[in-house]
């Protein structure tokens, strides 16, 4: 690691210099006023930075951030920075491969891909391959539409919401059914604290946490009304 | 095995699945000591990331001990105990080939615009991750690294992902001797670019989160000033008056997808999924930031479009700095920052749960209950 370099102030201005000896840049702007006779700087106008060319800035010295800052400064030189500059065939160079082109995974004919490869990539996942209704629709978002098309994603939401739907009856015929409540993990309330947690805290996120119970089981209740709707039917006739 | 299985938005659980095989020479079958939650599993356990398929086993933060590799391996044996980055890399690419680790082009058949992660969607290459008893890791010469004896098990959990992503977002920040630096963001990526911008010669760092427990720990762990979002006004106005008006030389986007403080943009892409995430954060970020100045983004965000101010940015003159951190890249230097005791990635470890109550984990971690800032899952 690099020592830190330079003065003990810390610079006025990004990247400036350091300015020796801790004399504030606003002080010079307030002496280069007074010698061109201009009129005394306003109270608190310097503390109004973007409007002058070199105000003072509240930053503590380089010597007081060493002391208080384990570490403070050691990445200052940007060769000690890991990755500036962005792109190093220097970094490239030590990655481990050794090959120029890996070897091809097997059983890469069929699997989908982004249209914008030129083909299935020489090494793959192969968790939860493509199937039933939700792989129909997310294979044909892979083969029609490229990255750059907003209906690609869409179908790939929509395939997502499918597979949810299609496995909450598949893992039941399965004997693998839902934990409806389980699942949510929502015993966690129990033992964490859920009161500590929120009351008294300026959090702001139960506004739409209130959402979640029907993100999560939206599907449920869609079900229950579907049979609410049924049975008044029934009932009419 | 035993691992953890998404089942839909808000639901896990655990279940029983075929041990990992090797499927390519290059491969390691890894035995995981530990794993972690991230803050970005939460995109995934949201329902936020197209193409999460139900069965998918999350976890790109995950030590273990080799049990297996491939014929062409050659750094790794079986019994290592070892840390592996949460991108899948060949090592080759155009994109390896120059440092870009986390862009490979050989991993991700699903995507160009993203490389392979482990556990993180179809989206990211279909490979299941490290929240179970065992782990297939592609490309093992390329992205595993023996854990030095010396070195905590887990601080080498932190470095898989979130420490070096943070160390990496204060690289992106482009930050000079007395910069002024606003890291948007208490959690643990944000802790970790609040304590790194110091060692890059930051003049000031202030935090912005809307957890007062989190912003604590960023008081103490990262010797940060900050700012409670939910207790000021506008938080733009604020960064704006911390700064003497001028605005942050730069701003660290460490929040990503999930990001709270407007509830339009919170709800549209959380809740109903039509945005990629909610960009209030980078929003912030490119508000706060002084003309010139740059913003570094390295929380992520889905590939659905985002609602971004792209035309204060442009105005501005803003750069805005941007990736997945190549994490395998800043492992050198962060042992060096370890070993010297300048930071102890361990201490924002809150919570310890084992693999059967992962559907706690994710709960605690996503409601934000009892102090949780990371959770460590044990199988």
């Amino acid at each position: 690691m690099s020592a830190v370099e330079g003065g003990d102030a810390v610079s006025g201005g990004a990247g400036d210099a350091d300015v020796p000896g801790g004399a504030a840049p606003g002080d010079a702007v307030a002496a280069r006023r007074a010698g061109a006779g201009v009129d005394a700087v306003p109270p608190g106008a310097l503390d109004h930075t973007p409007y002058v060319a070199d105000p003072p800035r509240r930053v503590p010295s380089a010597a007081e951030l060493r002391e208080r800052i384990p570490g403070w400064g050691s990445d200052l030189a940007l060769e000690d920075r890991p990755s500036v500059p962005k792109l190093s065939r220097e970094v490239g160079a030590t990655s481990g491969a050794h090959w120029d082109l890996p070897d091809q995974q097997p059983d890469g004919e069929g699997r989908e891909r982004s249209i914008e490869h030129a083909h299935v990539t020489p090494v793959f996942g192969t968790a939860q391959p493509l199937s039933g209704p939700a792989g129909v629709v997310r294979r044909y978002a892979y083969r029609r539409f490229s990255e750059g098309r907003l209906a690609h994603w869409m179908l790939l939401v929509l395939g997502d919401r499918i597979d949810v739907a299609t496995h909450r009856v598949t893992d039941a015929l399965r004997g693998r059914p839902d934990r409806v409540v389980h699942e949510t993990g929502v015993r966690a309330e129990l033992r964490h604290h859920p009161v500590a947690s929120r009351a008294g805290s300026s959090r702001r996120d139960w506004r739409h946490g209130l959402l979640d119970p029907v993100v999560a089981n939206w599907g449920w209740f869609a079900a229950l009304g579907g049979v609410v709707l049924l049975v008044r039917r029934l009932r009419r006739r | 095995m035993r691992a953890m299985t998404y089942r839909g938005p808000y639901r896990v659980r655990v279940e029983e699945k075929p041990d990992p095989r090797i499927e390519h020479p290059n491969d390691a079958i890894v035995r995981v000591e530990r794993a972690a939650i991230c803050g970005s599993d939460l995109h995934l356990y949201h329902g936020m990331m197209p193409d999460t398929r139900v069965g998918h086993t999350f976890g790109h933060e995950f030590i273990g001990v080799v049990e297996q590799v491939g014929p062409s391996v050659r750094s790794l044996d079986v019994g290592d105990r070892v840390m592996v980055p949460f991108h899948v890399s060949c090592g080759s690419c155009w994109f390896c080939a120059r440092g870009l680790y986390t862009n490979c082009h050989n991993v991700n058949p699903n995507a160009t615009a993203v490389g392979g992660i482990f556990g993180y969607s179809h989206t990211t290459g279909g490979y299941d991750g490290g929240q179970a008893e065992r782990v297939r890791v592609p490309f093992a010469d390329v992205g595993p690294q023996v854990i030095p004896e010396w070195l905590d098990p887990d601080d080498a959990l932190m470095m898989t992902d979130a420490l070096g992503t943070g160390y990496f977002g204060a690289q992106l920040a482009s930050i000079r001797q007395g910069d002024t630096v606003v890291v948007l963001g208490a959690g643990p990526v944000g802790l970790y670019a609040a304590k790194s911008a110091w060692f890059m010669g930051a003049g000031r760092v202030i935090v912005v989160d809307q957890f007062e427990y989190r912003l604590e720990k960023a008081r103490t762990f990262a010797h940060a000033e900050t700012i409670n979002f939910a207790e000021v006004d506008d938080v733009v106005v604020e960064m704006k008056k911390q700064t003497d008006y001028l605005g942050a030389d730069s701003v660290i986007d460490a929040v990503g997808a999930e990001a709270d403080g407007n509830f339009l943009q919170h709800v549209t892409s959380a809740k109903l999924k039509l945005q990629g995430g909610s960009p209030v954060a980078l929003n912030w970020a490119i508000d706060g930031v002084r003309k010139g100045g740059t913003v570094s983004a390295m929380g992520a965000y889905g590939p659905i479009p985002n609602a971004v101010k792209f035309g204060d940015a442009m105005n501005k003159g803003v750069t805005i700095h941007m990736n997945q951190a190549p994490v395998k890249r800043q492992w050198p230097r962060l042992l060096e920052h370890i070993q010297a005791g300048h930071i102890t990635p361990s201490e924002i470890i809150t919570h310890r749960i084992p693999l059967e109550h992962i559907d706690e984990a994710y709960h605690l971690f996503s409601a934000k209950l009892d102090g949780c800032i990371k959770t460590v899952i044990v199988p």
